[in-house]
């Protein structure tokens, strides 16, 4: 396969999952805007912040406001991780995979594309909001399903793969430190009103709200969500998930590597962290350090990626 | 324009439809209009999400669009493609023997029979394949011929587009379509079948592989990129052919081969199908601030290392000044006369030509030599006093750039409306692939209409649409 094909496989997969993403952070974020008069500002500016997309926010306006907020995350072209140009970037690294890819996937792609383009050209009206990110994420997994149904379980699907879950374990990981806080076991805040509200949140933004109830079984304390999030193999978007389906797909492209690429390595160790531990070993570490050094990781992760695979150079 | 002109119609005389359209017809006297409405709604809403798209340059509001698709198809007896086909087959024959006389000995010159001025003087002439033979002596590995009607046995050629030509593609997704909407139609109709070109494309391509390969040719697809008003078209023949489609950066020259970037190392390829042009190709020997090709390709190429598609200097033979010596040219090389007939062509560069050129602007079409898809080009019935008027400055100032044409009465086939069928003027472009083992020519081709009612212009950057076309079996 071209190093650019692999590029382009990866990075639409990574836009498309950034799209998703990015939809769950307004759903939450505009739940806990409508339910509460008093703080809806700092819920929006912490969706600015977990979207990594402050600087260009704040470059423009200088309010944290609902229509502000959720015009730059979905709609602004001048916002490289809008919706609207993660959208436009899949489709066109889609065009430069083509020959990569099975008619579905291309199809649910372009139609994917064609369908937000028309979704997203106006400002939408509050009471719309709900019914197009319900869109976007249908979208998704529209992709998703053509992917998962037609495509063979190659290498190039192997770089789609890759690009979907280094996408996600920083989308995750970002989520869970803007509201780190919040998940600190410090006994005074348990059970206020903040603190549920702030789980809610985060388990909305990853749309766990409900499996997280059926899987503790009725212990919600910081820790079992921040466990959940974190180290629980089970759940899709928890960073041990993600770990380990990196490690999965580098392993299945570097099966005939004599010796292992450095990002199998550096992936595995990262896996290594994630893997049959405590989340009470994580609090003593620091949450937040552990989560900025997740972050860290798996961008230096993405970026070895690259250079192992020859997507540029 | 329309009105002191007869134009001679494919599917209908005054006697009903014909010979090859006996068939269809019936069948459409058969069908409903709304229904078939729909179909054409289906048809487009099918091609929106396949991407059958093109861009078009300098409109960037309208980035991507579609380039029309008529539902009636273009029907063409198997008696006349046997004709047109032999004569396509001598052409490009004559054509790639051509320009390998003029970039090595160079016979046609010394004989007189195409005047020297045309080649030394043109800016498609490549210096640089002077004196080399490219793997298999071919040059012209794609021609894309462009031919129109004008009654029941007038074909003519009006251009050979022996340099990159495009629009394949739509000749299979518009089959595909036509399958896909009428089924019924192909068991009763007896079609013969496109979709065997990318295969023999490959095959073709493969058969021009240098000399030095071993084993299986690997052959790759050189496109500008996403930008590119054909990407479509480039990614479209690279799938189905099961090949790369690389852009320049892809490409390096490796131990002096040509490789492409793979996510394993550099790899070898022995045939590139190129679709950035020439003045691209190499910024090293060519344009310097080109970023679409590739550096010190033309050295690896002079060497033998590997085979391009077509060959850099084959624009020489798109001159419409060299078109209008294409049946000298065919004497020459063949010896036999030339079977499709050319296009009567004023040479303005001559002063009597010209003279006349400048009398009758009015009946005329201009073209520039240069000059490819419909830009540059004045319709003298279709223009304005002042347009004619600003035509001839150009004319007489620069008058070695433009070569005339009568106005052809162009054949039309009907289109389908909503309110039932009705004619429009319709070119053919076949396409034929030349390899050491021959020329192929694919039974069918691509069919261009223009849908604005009387307009003579068909190509897709004007607003032209496509049909179908039907080679009827023996």
């Amino acid at each position: 396969m071209l190093g650019k094909t692999a590029g382009g496989l990866y990075w639409m997969f990574r836009s498309l999952e950034r799209a998703e993403n990015t939809a769950r952070l307004i759903e939450a974020g505009f739940r806990i805007a409508l339910t509460r008069s008093t703080g809806a500002e700092a819920e929006w500016k912490s969706v600015i912040i977990t979207s990594a997309s402050q600087a260009g926010y704040k470059a423009k306006y200088d309010r944290y406001d609902s229509e502000s907020v959720v015009y730059f995350l979905l709609q602004d072209t001048d916002n490289p991780s809008s919706v609207l140009s993660v959208i436009k970037a899949a489709r066109d690294n889609a065009r430069l995979v083509r020959t990569g890819l099975t008619t579905e996937v291309w199809t649910s792609v372009n139609e994917t594309w064609m369908v937000l383009t028309e979704l997203l050209k106006d400002p939408i009206p509050q009471t719309e909001l709900p019914a197009a990110l319900a869109t976007i994420r249908a979208q998704s997994a529209v992709v998703r399903g053509a992917l998962h149904g037609t495509m063979l379980r190659n290498d190039i699907y192997d770089f789609c793969r890759l690009g979907t879950f280094v996408e996600r374990m920083d989308s995750t990981s970002r989520i869970i430190d803007v509201k780190y806080y919040s998940l600190l076991p410090a006994p005074s805040f348990v059970g206020s009103r903040l603190d549920n509200v702030q789980w809610e949140t985060i388990l909305r933004s990853v749309s766990a709200h409900r499996s997280f109830r059926w899987v503790v079984e009725g212990d919600f304390s910081a820790p079992a969500i921040a466990n959940f999030l974190i180290l629980d193999g089970r759940m899709p978007r928890s960073l041990r998930f993600c770990a380990g389906k990196i490690v999965d797909n580098l392993g299945y492209l570097g099966m005939d590597d004599k010796e292992p690429k450095p990002s199998l390595l550096m992936a595995q160790k990262l896996c290594a962290r994630l893997k049959d531990r405590d989340i009470g070993s994580i609090f003593e570490e620091g949450l937040h350090e552990f989560l900025i050094s997740v972050i860290d990781e798996n961008l230096r992760i993405g970026l070895q990626i690259e250079q192992d695979y020859r997507f540029n150079s | 324009m329309t009105n002191n002109m007869t134009f001679f119609d494919e599917m209908l005389s005054d006697d009903g439809a014909r010979p090859p359209y006996e068939a269809y017809h019936a069948w459409f006297a058969g069908q409903n209009n709304t229904r078939l409405a729909n179909k054409a709604q289906e048809a487009e809403a099918f091609f929106r999400r396949t991407g059958i798209t093109f861009n078009v340059y300098g409109q960037s509001d309208a980035e991507e669009r579609l380039i029309p698709f008529d539902l009636v198809p273009r029907i063409i007896s198997n008696r006349e493609w046997a004709k047109l086909s032999k004569g396509i087959d001598q052409r490009v024959r004559a054509i790639n023997a051509f320009l390998h006389d003029i970039y090595n000995r160079q016979e046609i010159l010394r004989a007189g029979v195409v005047p020297i001025e045309l080649i030394a003087n043109n800016e498609a002439f490549l210096p640089q394949m002077i004196g080399f033979s490219p793997p298999g002596d071919i040059y012209t590995h794609i021609v894309g011929t462009d031919i129109v009607r004008t009654g029941q046995d007038e074909f003519y050629v009006l251009e050979d587009n022996a340099r990159t030509p495009s629009g394949v593609s739509y000749m299979l997704e518009n089959r595909e379509t036509m399958l896909q909407m009428f089924p019924e139609l192909f068991s009763k109709i007896k079609v013969e079948p496109v979709s065997d070109y990318p295969k023999s494309l490959r095959r073709s391509l493969a058969a021009c592989a240098p000399q030095g390969c071993d084993g299986r040719p690997c052959v790759a697809v050189l496109t500008p990129g996403i930008h590119n008003s054909a990407y479509y078209e480039h990614s479209f023949l690279a799938d189905q052919m099961g090949v790369e489609l690389v852009e320049g950066h892809d490409l390096r020259v490796v131990d002096g081969h040509i490789a492409m970037r793979t996510t394993r190392g550099y790899k070898r390829i022995d045939v590139l199908y190129r679709r950035v042009d020439d003045d691209f190709l190499d910024p090293l020997t060519f344009n310097p601030t080109s970023m679409l090709g590739v550096p010190g390709i033309m050295d690896v190429y002079r060497a033998g290392n590997i085979t391009i598609a077509n060959a850099p200097g084959t624009g020489i033979a798109d001159d419409k000044a060299i078109y209008s010596y294409i049946p000298d040219i065919i004497q020459f090389y063949t010896g036999e006369a030339a079977i499709l007939k050319n296009v009567e062509t004023y040479r303005c560069s001559e002063p009597e030509m010209l003279s006349y050129v400048l009398d009758n602007l009015a009946d005329l079409v201009v073209k520039e030599v240069h000059g490819s898809g419909g830009y540059g080009m004045l319709v003298g019935p279709a223009a304005s006093k002042k347009e004619l008027a600003d035509f001839a400055a150009k004319l007489k100032a620069n008058a070695a750039n433009y070569i005339a044409q009568p106005t052809l009465s162009l054949s039309t086939v009907p289109i389908f409306t909503e309110s039932g069928l009705a004619p429009r003027h319709v070119d053919l472009r076949p396409f034929a692939l030349m390899s050491p083992n021959g020329v192929n020519i694919t039974p069918g081709g691509l069919t261009r209409v223009a849908l604005t009612e009387g307009s003579l212009v068909v190509n897709s950057s004007q607003g032209g649409g496509t049909k179908d076309t039907w080679i009827l079996e023996d």
